[in-house]
């Protein structure tokens, strides 16, 4: 595997924090380059100009972020194209410095914690709305659903993603812990099964609804950015 | 009016725009943002059929012609309401004023209102411009937009004790239809500007008041779901959920609307075509013509009747906006709804 390729991979570690979907499959990865010397180019272009600073901030130092850590790796350049705040916050990555550094005065937490951390289980919640709904569908009784462990998930990326986030929100995934657990980690029972489901099946909805709507903007961005190149030409 | 397969549907457009975004009234050294925000709105339109997408210099700059033949000739709208939108820091002489939509309410008095708006961050200043414009144009209502750019600040919420005086004084003015539209920034810049707790907040604390929440708080139609079941007095604005979805992604928006009417409920759902957005012709058409699909998936959701799209088409916001509706477009016989339900309740408990 060259660089690029490992650089690459890397990329397909960021996840849009509220779409809980990796940034190279949504296809705001537009360019990545990389040098005879190991100088990393990154370009990020979003679905609009407007899309929320703060999130658009966190993809894109996360971007950096995973590059950092490739060994064989000499400068990054992270930069996202053609956003409204673009200029503050490649500016801001550019000097390694957080949100506050993109935005002083106009922000409170330099990590995005808390924000990261609601969409966080806002996914999990999602994630696990989709393997209930399998399950369910397979025949299985509510009872037998809340019974199951971490050892019983399927080994796809939809459950891998899960204990992903379980780690990342501190929730124990031991393999006899429950399969399903309440945004705060608390395990389901099976009589609030249907009561959480419907909600979390609004949840699930909502993020494949905002990723569709993505995924066209952004389609058309594109293809209105190469029809006036083309006029251009 | 829209006539369909013998039903007679009354529309009532909920949110329409008449702006100029053309590169004229732009402002030197803002040019990028608006350029951005209506390339933006640009790419939006490409959601609905390829039949109705405009080139972007008309986009920018439509006619009063335009308008009409859109929305009135061809778009089968009886009353539209104008969400008047500023942006005075992208647009020199605003996006679409008060007074620009005022213009063509003179024209089609019967046919149009015009919303006013206020901004927190103005003060007094814009306390005193809300009390001039409620008495100069009878308003009935505002559109406010929390992630409007004022003066260095990127947005603002609806807890903010500022606000609290914005909203008694629409209280006082007799202006009840507050629609919230929220945006990508809000301030502090950390927070999730999506996020409707805001309008929770007001809503309990304005029991008179009615929010309309603009585009069904996408992208956190959860959130607004969620909200909206515990709050009477909260409504589900149908921006971009039509426009955007039933054409582009038509699953998605059968989804959309089953989780709607299973959380919101019909009565609280109100069309609205976001023109120049798009235009409200294919959305009334297809949006009649609608049934959700017959597979599992959507097997739990409320099923929507003709009397239920006439409510969204038009009724609800007639209610609201207290429009005359003539008795052909009403639901003739409305015994077995809830209304109905209570008042058997009442006498039983007498």
């Amino acid at each position: 595997m060259n660089v690029r390729a490992r650089v690459l991979e890397a990329l397909s570690e960021v996840h849009d924090p509220e779409l809980d979907e990796p940034i190279t499959s949504l296809g705001f990865v537009t360019s990545c380059k990389v040098s005879r010397g190991g100088d990393v180019a990154i370009l990020l272009r979003l679905p609009t100009p407007q899309c929320a600073p703060n999130f658009a901030y966190l993809m894109a130092a996360d971007a950096r972020n995973v590059v950092r850590r490739l060994p064989e790796v000499g400068r990054i350049d992270v930069r996202l194209e053609d956003h409204y705040t673009g200029e503050e916050i490649n500016a801001a990555i550019a000097r390694g410095e957080g949100f506050t550094g993109a935005f002083p005065g106009e922000t409170d937490d330099d990590q995005l914690g808390a924000l990261r951390e609601l969409f966080q289980r806002k996914a999990l919640v999602a994630r696990q709305a989709r393997l209930c709904e399998a399950l369910l569908a397979d025949g299985l009784t509510p009872e037998q659903v809340t019974a199951r462990r971490v050892a019983d998930l399927p080994d796809d990326s939809g459950a891998r993603r899960c204990l992903e986030l379980r780690d990342q929100l501190g929730i124990g995934r031991e393999p006899d812990a429950p399969a399903f657990v309440a945004p705060n980690g608390e395990p389901l029972a099976a009589d609030e099964l249907t009561l959480w489901l419907q909600k979390a099946r609004l949840v699930r909805t909502s993020l494949d609804v905002n990723g569709s709507i993505c995924r066209s903007l952004l389609e058309i961005r594109s293809r209105r950015g190469a029809e006036l190149e083309e006029v251009g030409a | 009016m829209y006539s369909h397969n013998g039903d007679n549907f009354f529309v009532v457009d909920g949110h329409l725009h008449f702006w100029d975004a053309s590169p004229a009234n732009w402002v030197t050294g803002q040019e990028q943002y608006a350029k951005g925000w209506i390339e933006c709105f640009h790419a939006y339109m490409g959601l609905g059929p390829a039949e109705t997408h405009w080139p972007l210099e008309k986009f920018q700059k439509y006619s009063e012609d335009d308008f009409v033949k859109d929305v009135f000739e061809d778009g089968y709208v009886d009353v539209g309401i104008f969400q008047s939108t500023y942006l005075k820091e992208w647009y020199r002489d605003g996006f679409n004023t008060l007074e620009k939509n005022a213009e063509l309410v003179e024209k089609y008095p019967d046919r149009l209102i015009a919303n006013g708006r206020w901004d927190p961050r103005e003060g007094e200043a814009g306390l005193k411009q809300l009390e001039e414009d409620a008495k100069r144009y009878n308003l009935q209502g505002v559109k406010l937009y929390t992630a409007e750019w004022y003066q260095g600040s990127r947005g603002w919420s609806l807890k903010s004790p500022e606000s609290q005086r914005f909203l008694e004084k629409c209280q006082e003015l007799g202006i009840k239809n507050i629609h919230v539209h929220k945006g990508p920034t809000i301030w502090p810049l950390d927070k999730d500007a999506f996020d409707v707790s805001d309008v929770d907040y007001v809503a309990t604390n304005f029991p008179a008041l009615n929010f309309i929440v603009e585009h069904v708080g996408l992208p956190r139609i959860e959130d607004f779901c969620f909200m909206a079941t515990q709050e009477p007095n909260v409504y589900a604005g149908l921006a971009v959920v039509i426009g955007g979805l039933m054409h582009a992604r038509p699953r998605f928006f059968a989804k959309v609307m089953g989780e709607l009417l299973f959380w919101v409920g019909e009565d609280k759902m109100l069309w609205a075509s976001d023109y120049a957005i798009w235009e409200p012709r294919w959305q009334v058409e297809g949006f009649v013509d609608w049934t959700s699909p017959d597979d599992a998936e959507f097997s739990d959701y409320p099923r929507l009747d003709t009397n239920g799209k006439k409510k969204i088409l038009g009724l609800n916001a007639a209610k609201l906006y207290g429009i005359d509706v003539p008795e052909e477009f009403q639901i003739p016989d409305e015994a077995g709804e809830p209304a109905a339900r209570e008042d058997a309740q009442l006498v039983d408990s007498a």
